[in-house]
């Protein structure tokens, strides 16, 4: 990844060293340039065009290259007028960023895709679980499932049929749990969960449903 | 949706996958991208100069000139490009906004002809991106009134038959319109002056004959000052009467300022002729004849600069009584310490502190008649120190009211335009947001519609509701949407459907209420709800449906009537869509109902019938289901109760 740091950082309180005048002026716009289309193509399962058409629409939208979390949920957000997706824009971001260094680059958002669009049922279920798992321990403990439940709601917004209630959200995690959780230790681990989800035909096949997408 | 999104839908598409595990009911299908073209150039040819982008990009915005069909009227076959006759420049920007998704307004464009090209081109010029916004409505808010004020100075040389009031109050309102009115406006005035002049003199002594002491003109020659009065009195007397007959909205003239004007100045007169015989009061009748000075505020009429002055200082009250309050608490603090000071001091003027109050002032103001003056030391001292700070505290405040007046006059103005802006921004911005809300919803209906109609393979053809065919980004967003209902199992409604089942919650504890309160305690349950909530003994026996507790055969597609006729028949029959019978009114059918359809499997006979169908899964019939038995064209959802209800949500 090369990233070339224009040499320009706008420091606010110049009080401190006079000499290092380069450092002050050093600017804090990461301009990022991602790899090579071949790398790419090696790298996820799309094609040189469906890459192309992927890097145009994304630089499109953040023409520095790189998407932050505030223009994540931004982005997000459009998609759900009715609701409030910054919690789950949030989550979503988390999984993006596998290296988590707080921002989302071309290739982040092209693995993910490629993983979720093209991947294997087994690597989409993994993406699932680690999405689940706010924390990243391997574990899914139902606080972690009541938050992406209660975002995934907030999604809906106010105006639903039938009335969204207060329980709702923890309703649904205990039928989660209780499908999911085979020994009933409080928390589901990777292995529960796919196994669990390979057994359920409707989440297998949904698992399909996107991948005309591209 | 802002189009301008567009390239991130796949994204989010691909990110529901992360509800799949948690979706307890099935997706519904994708739509399918039928068109597989590749990518193209498109060539737009303006006036020579040649622009060319992707086709996707045009496409962003279906429902402007190059986004949609329309430019196919541009088309040329020959070099295979679009060909404009337009203005190159204003071009630029119309396809910038495509690209981006902002429109901007070139500050160099003249206004109109930046209008005609977004008119031309399909495009409001509201979504004007903010940075343009300002601009763009100001000038367009000048040329407006440029072109009002060409209009109304050709009106007035129109409009033959207004009444005798109309054209009277027109002629008082704008002396140019006619010779009369100039004439009048003249008349007037010359009395006014007249008037003011004749007040002045009144007091001027004039001509002390030996035998007389020097008396004022007015005594001397009464009979031609009260000539002079009573002839201004008259005129100003009919000038009032006249204007309020003629004026559109008598109670809002009576209330206005320069009519209040009008009658203070010629009260005084009148209260005098009633008043001369009493002399008890007759001081009194001097103080009125003060306010005949008050003609000479009847030349604000004549006059604009003297309007703005009095706006002038209506505006600047608060600045203007700030710097009398601080003034008050000055003189006061100086009077007493003057009073005290001076105390000691014989033949001091200063007897009082009230007393004092003159000499602060008149220190203060730097004017210093003299009249009255410290003697003592410490006197002096605090008076020299009055006098200094007297400089400060009233030079300083005035300039800073100058331009405090003169910056928030600007201020204001910025401020109302800004906050007009931005109630209609947000307006706008909130119309967009449920536009794309609606947009889902209504082809939500469309959707069921055609489905239900496919599934029934409807005779009645021309029932059909024409379905405005919305482009496959639409249709892909809308999928999306689809999806988040089936994961949460709630659907999303509209803000009167909403308000309409919140009253209705609050009306469910009354069994006596219609059935339709009934199966929105039913409605509780979610689709596919494991444990079933109540069985609630529905009074549905209304409905023309069979009951699934009869172990049938295993579909039974029981009756999807397409009713038609009076929509008032369907309360009985219907009774669990009344919720949405706002919605069903708004389809497009001609006549045509379409009531609830119970799609139902073998069922545990501890079901019972539940007729509603408001947040059945919509069950559509896939186009090639892959993975589905050939007989079962319905999805089902096994949930762990064993019970397979599934339902199809008519409108």
């Amino acid at each position: 990844i090369q990233i070339c740091k224009d040499a320009f950082h706008v420091s606010p309180c110049s009080f401190s060293s006079p000499d290092s005048v380069e450092d002050e002026l050093e600017l804090s716009a990461v301009r990022h340039r991602p790899e090579g289309l071949e790398q790419l193509e090696a790298q996820t399962r799309f094609s040189r065009k469906e890459l192309q058409i992927l890097y145009r629409g994304f630089k499109n939208e953040c023409p520095s290259g790189v998407v932050n979390e505030d223009t994540f949920k931004d982005i997000y957000a459009q998609f759900f007028p009715q609701g409030d997706a910054s919690t789950y824009a949030h989550f979503l971001f988390n999984a993006f960023d596998t290296d988590h260094n707080g921002s989302v680059s071309f290739e982040d958002f092209v693995m993910g895709l490629s993983i979720l669009l093209r991947g294997t049922v087994q690597e989409k279920l993994n993406w699932a679980f680690n999405l689940y798992d706010i924390n990243k321990d391997g574990y899914i403990t139902k606080e972690e499932m009541l938050d992406i439940m209660k975002a995934i709601y907030d999604m809906m917004g106010k105006c639903t049929y039938p009335v969204l209630k207060e329980e709702t959200p923890r309703q649904h995690v205990e039928v989660f749990f209780q499908k999911m959780d085979k020994n009933k230790d409080g928390v589901v681990t990777i292995d529960e969960f796919i196994d669990c989800c390979q057994n359920d035909e409707n989440i297998m096949r949904s698992m399909h449903l996107f991948e005309n997408v591209l | 949706m802002a189009t301008g999104v567009a390239a991130w839908l796949p994204f989010a598409r691909a990110a529901a996958i992360g509800w799949m595990p948690v979706a307890n009911c099935p997706m519904p299908i994708a739509p399918r991208d039928n068109s597989k073209k590749q990518d193209e150039l498109i060539i737009l040819n303006v006036s020579g100069r040649r622009f060319q982008t992707w086709r996707t990009t045009l496409d962003r915005y279906p429902d402007t000139l190059l986004g949609s069909s329309e430019k196919d009227f541009f088309y040329n076959e020959e070099t295979k490009e679009y060909f404009f006759d337009r203005d190159p420049d204003a071009f630029r920007s119309i396809l910038n906004f495509y690209r981006t998704g902002k429109l901007h307004y070139p500050r160099h464009e003249c206004i109109s002809a930046y209008d005609e090209e977004l008119t031309f081109f399909g495009i409001i010029p509201e979504i004007i991106g903010d940075c343009c916004y300002e601009e763009y409505k100001d000038r367009k808010r000048e040329n407006l009134e440029r072109l009002q004020d060409d209009q109304e100075e050709n009106m007035d040389l129109k409009m033959p038959n207004m009444n005798f009031r109309e054209t009277m109050w027109r002629a008082f309102e704008n002396p140019h319109t006619s010779t009369m009115a100039l004439v009048f406006y003249y008349v007037t005035g010359f009395f006014i002056a007249v008037s003011v002049i004749t007040n002045v003199v009144e007091t001027v002594p004039c001509g002390a004959t030996a035998n007389q002491k020097d008396m004022p003109c007015g005594e001397r020659y009464t009979v031609a000052f009260f000539c002079m009065d009573t002839a201004c009195v008259m005129i100003f007397t009919v000038e009032y009467l006249l204007r309020l007959f003629a004026a559109p909205s008598r109670y809002r003239f009576m209330r206005s300022v320069m009519s209040i004007i009008d009658v203070v100045a010629i009260l005084p007169y009148y209260i005098g002729l009633v008043m001369t015989n009493n002399e008890d009061v007759s001081g009194a009748f001097v103080t009125l004849r003060v306010f005949r000075v008050f003609r000479i505020f009847k030349f604000s009429r004549h006059s604009q600069g003297l309007r703005i002055l009095g706006y002038t200082l209506k505006s600047c009250a608060s600045e203007l009584g700030f710097l009398l309050f601080s003034l008050t608490m000055a003189i006061i603090i100086f009077a007493t310490v003057m009073f005290y000071a001076e105390k000691g001091s014989s033949s001091s003027k200063f007897t009082s502190i009230p007393a004092s109050f003159w000499y602060t002032i008149v220190t203060m103001t730097t004017l210093g008649y003299g009249d009255m003056v410290p003697k003592t030391i410490a006197g002096k001292i605090f008076g020299s120190i009055c006098s200094l700070s007297g400089v400060l505290v009233i030079a300083l405040p005035v300039p800073v009211i100058v331009s405090n007046f003169s910056r928030i006059y600007h201020q204001n103005q910025r401020a109302d335009k800004r906050r007009a802006q931005k109630k209609a921004r947000l307006a706008r911005i909130r119309i967009a947001k449920t536009g794309s809300a609606n947009a889902f919803l209504q082809s939500k209906r469309n959707g069921l519609l055609n489905d239900l109609l496919e599934l029934t393979g409807t005779e009645e053809d021309e029932q059909k509701p024409t379905q405005k065919s919305i482009s496959l980004l639409e249709s892909q967003h809308h999928h999306l949407l689809h999806c988040l209902e089936k994961t949460t199992a709630h659907e999303f409604v509209d803000e009167l459907i909403y308000e309409q089942n919140c009253l209705e919650t609050a009306l469910q504890t009354y069994p006596s209420r219609s059935p339709s309160v009934s199966s929105h305690d039913s409605s509780t349950r979610t689709c596919c709800s494991r444990k079933r909530k109540r069985n609630v003994p529905l009074p549905n026996t209304s409905l023309h449906t069979t009951h699934s507790t009869h172990q049938g055969p295993l579909q039974e597609l029981s009756a999807i009537r397409i009713q038609c006729g009076d929509p008032l028949s369907h309360t009985a029959s219907r009774s669990n869509l009344n919720l949405k019978t706002d919605e069903s009114s708004r389809i497009n059918c001609k006549s045509g109902r379409i009531t609830t359809a119970i799609i139902s499997l073998p069922t545990p006979p501890a079901l019972t019938p539940d007729g509603d169908g408001l947040h059945g899964p919509p069950q559509r019939r896939p186009p090639q289901p892959p993975s589905h038995p050939p007989p079962l064209s319905i999805q089902t959802t096994t949930s762990s109760a064993g019970a397979n209800i599934v339902k199809v949500s008519a409108l």
